[in-house]
């Protein structure tokens, strides 16, 4: 697409010097604060969401290695049982909630406006409160663990009546949270709607939109249709445990399974939530270090919008041991394996963008190929998990937990730190230190690999999820697993220090970055000025 | 140069989207329980009586109907089915008895709620007459037998042969029927 971009002038480069570095302030802490609470910049927001986004990484990774350090062998080490569910159902949601979701939503806040030549996101003092919601909201749920009674122990899926007659005095604080993390991803994506479709600069046609801000719009339309039903979900929930309602209840006329209903229902498109703003970055990540143009554009756009639609219908796919009738599961059996189809497609398309291509691996390219790999593995385990039959003997065993984490950690984790090397340049106008960049993926793609690939065998073997101690014969692959999970969570020191040197100092960035490079962010300069494209480009 | 209407007009028609979508989320309880309801699955039976079966016995076919009770968290109750299975033609009424006594040393209320299996059958058991209808009350140490009536319908799918029915009984002392009670039960 580079060669259709011509730049309308030195717009960019006209602004004075202090534009690169942030607006003008007072020196002293108090200023200092004010800039960064009061802002509406887009850039700088985009910023906030990604450090909280890496904060609750480590917080949410240390409650991993504890779950991984109880689970190195047979028997009750270190925690006693309550406080190991605490620890998986606090695990969940704040990677799903506090790391991956942030996370995405600063790189559009980052990414979207420099991508379509939009000054700004379209509505900022909403962008402003999107944002400082979410470190109330995971200040009160991480509050939890202080409270009388546990935290949250009945999993991140929080289903009745674990969540309603036996959820400990801190759930009020958990779906107090969650209807702030609801509010926070609704405002979020409305607002990058209404920047795509409001704000692109003359000649940017949808069609000629980056994927990533393709897999971004309909992203957004869905976190809209999923993220009030889950509010209204844990709302139901509230209404049970204190207002006399039965929605849950099965003695005041509710039915439990209902809950799973309503929760699916959000749960399923969420996971897409999570996953295809990975999609678009992969997208721009492997045309860049294979140096063509993306194979078949417009079947990826149209496969992700299959994927959004079908998600929204194959909820009950987590639901096939409940007892649903036949005729249901076969639909929801039919329907799951249906998204095989555009999710092959996509696959299909990055390996033939690189067929051919004059590659080079980088860090970014790394990851991305390393996605690429081990995301189509998490897929054929979902494949086998929506067989209905074969789903009777996976469901609630360790084969799901192995599944999950192949889809959440390669594919969306591993898209969101490609996506740091490959922006952070452009950002901060340093190169990155690409040893230790390197260092960084092959100590993470290998000890993934050992904490999440044992996992499947063990599933298949029988064992069960969220217990904290397990039969015997189960001993070598936990054990194995927990090595891994703790090389893994050492390596992410190397990323935070590579980030750090890289924010201090390091090779100067050109304003391209990469040899390959194509998209109007790669047209200002590195850093990206505070504002950018305040005229708007023309895009041809 | 940025149209502010335009952007705050479509932020409030995706606004106004999200909260259609809250209240979808609420929608999706009656719209469960007429489902469930109206396809006869998830083992949901009538939750007030109908009318007793009138039509032809359909004496070429024997039904077994198993009856089953369970107690919900440990509720210090004797409840168990007079018989435990009965063999019925479709379309012919018949009465059952539950056995109940309260071994609490207080006065307790409670609810049954039945289930079906296999689900589809549900829609098929016909009840005239119930203790699941309404909630029972016993004082300390007193028991009873109550009754259940009902029949099936002869357009019972011909492969099933055999049907449970499930009793489980909820400690419901001192609590009122909330209001979604009465969503989440659909009468016929
Ligand atoms: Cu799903």
């Amino acid at each position: 697409m580079s060669d259709a971009i011509t730049h309308t002038g030195d717009h960019t480069h006209g602004h004075g010097h202090d534009d690169h570095h942030g607006p003008h302030i007072k020196k002293g802490i108090l200023p200092w604060i004010g800039r960064w609470v009061f802002t509406t910049n887009h850039k700088d927001i985009g910023t906030l969401y990604l450090w909280l986004s890496f904060l609750m990484f480590f917080v949410g990774g240390a409650m991993a290695l504890l779950i991984r350090a109880e689970l190195f062998k047979p028997g009750l080490q270190i925690m006693n049982p309550d406080f190991f569910n605490q620890m998986t159902t606090l695990h969940g949601l704040i990677m799903v909630f506090g790391v991956i979701m942030p996370a995405s939503v600063g790189l559009a806040n980052w990414l979207v406006p420099m991508m379509i030549g939009a000054p700004d996101m379209a509505l900022p003092r909403l962008n402003n409160w999107s944002f400082w919601l979410l470190p109330f909201a995971f200040t009160i749920l991480m509050s939890t663990l202080f409270m009388k009674g546990s935290a949250p122990n009945f999993g991140w899926t929080f289903y009745a009546p674990l969540s309603t007659s036996y959820g400990p005095p801190s759930t009020d604080f958990f779906i107090f949270s969650v209807h702030l993390m609801g509010i926070s991803s609704i405002m979020g994506a409305l607002n990058i709607i209404v920047t795509i479709l409001n704000m692109r600069a003359p000649g940017m046609t949808m069609m000629k939109m980056p994927i990533f801000v393709w897999t971004w719009l309909i992203t957004a339309f869905l976190l809209l249709a999923v993220m009030p039903v889950l509010a209204g979900a844990v709302t139901m929930v509230l209404t049970d445990r204190h207002f006399g309602t039965s929605f849950f209840n099965a003695a005041g006329g509710g039915d439990p399974l209902l809950f799973q209903h309503v929760f699916w229902f959000f749960g399923h498109p969420e996971v897409y939530i999570l996953i295809m703003p990975a999609f678009g970055i992969i997208s721009e990540i492997i045309p860049t270090f294979s140096r063509k143009a993306l194979f078949g554009r417009s079947f990826m756009i149209y496969a992700i919008a299959a994927i959004a639609i079908l998600s929204l219908i194959v909820w009950a796919h987590h639901m096939f041991t409940t007892g649903i009738t036949l005729s249901a599961e076969l639909f929801f059996m039919y329907a799951t394996m249906l998204i095989a189809v555009p999710t092959g497609v996509k696959v299909f398309n990055w390996v033939s963008t690189m067929f051919q291509g004059a590659m080079t691996f980088e860090t970014p390219m790394l990851f991305a190929v390393a996605f690429v790999i081990l995301f189509t593995i998490g897929g054929f385990s979902g494949l086998m998990l929506s067989i209905v039959p074969a789903d009777f003997q996976y469901q609630d065993t360790y084969f799901v937990v192995a599944h999950f984490h192949y889809v959440l950690v390669p594919g969306s984790l591993f898209a969101l730190m490609a996506a740091v090397y490959f922006w952070l340049p452009k950002w901060t106008g340093h190169m990155y230190n690409e040893a230790l960049g390197k260092w960084h993926f092959w100590l993470s793609v290998i000890s993934m690999n050992v904490t999440f690939f044992p996992m499947h065998f063990l599933g298949l073997a029988g064992m069960p999820r969220r217990v904290p101690d397990y039969a015997l014969q189960f001993a070598d692959f936990n054990a194995i697993a927990s090595v891994g999970a703790f090389v893994f969570g050492v390596a992410q020191l190397l990323f935070l220090a590579n980030i750090i040197l890289t924010i201090r100092g390091g090779k100067k960035a050109t304003t391209k970055v990469w040899e390959g490079s194509q998209g109007l962010e790669w047209t200002v300069p590195s850093p990206a000025p505070y504002h950018t494209f305040a005229t708007p480009p023309v895009v041809k | 140069m940025i149209d502010k209407r335009k952007n705050r007009r479509l932020g409030i028609i995706l606004f106004s989207a999200s909260i259609l979508m809250f209240g979808f989320g609420f929608a999706l309880v009656p719209l469960y329980n007429v489902l469930c309801n109206a396809l006869g699955i998830n083992g949901k039976t009538n939750t007030t009586p109908v009318a007793e079966a009138y039509s032809p016995i359909d004496k070429s076919r024997v039904v077994t109907v198993q009856f089953i009770a369970t107690n919900n968290e440990n509720l210090p109750w004797d409840f168990h089915p007079s018989e435990t299975q009965v063999k019925v033609h479709p379309g012919e009424n018949r009465l059952i008895t539950y056995f109940a006594k309260n071994n609490a040393g207080k006065t307790m209320t409670i609810q049954a709620v039945p289930s079906v299996t296999p689900g589809i059958a549900a829609k098929y058991l016909r009840k005239t007459e119930c203790f699941c209808f309404t909630q029972q009350t016993l004082m300390s140490g007193k028991s009873m037998l109550m009754p259940m009536k009902f029949h099936l319908d002869r357009d019972l799918p011909k492969n099933i042969n055999t049907v449970t029915i499930a009793y489980t009984v909820f400690n419901t002392t001192g609590q009122t029927r909330g209001k979604s009670s009465k969503a989440g039960r659909i009468s016929k």
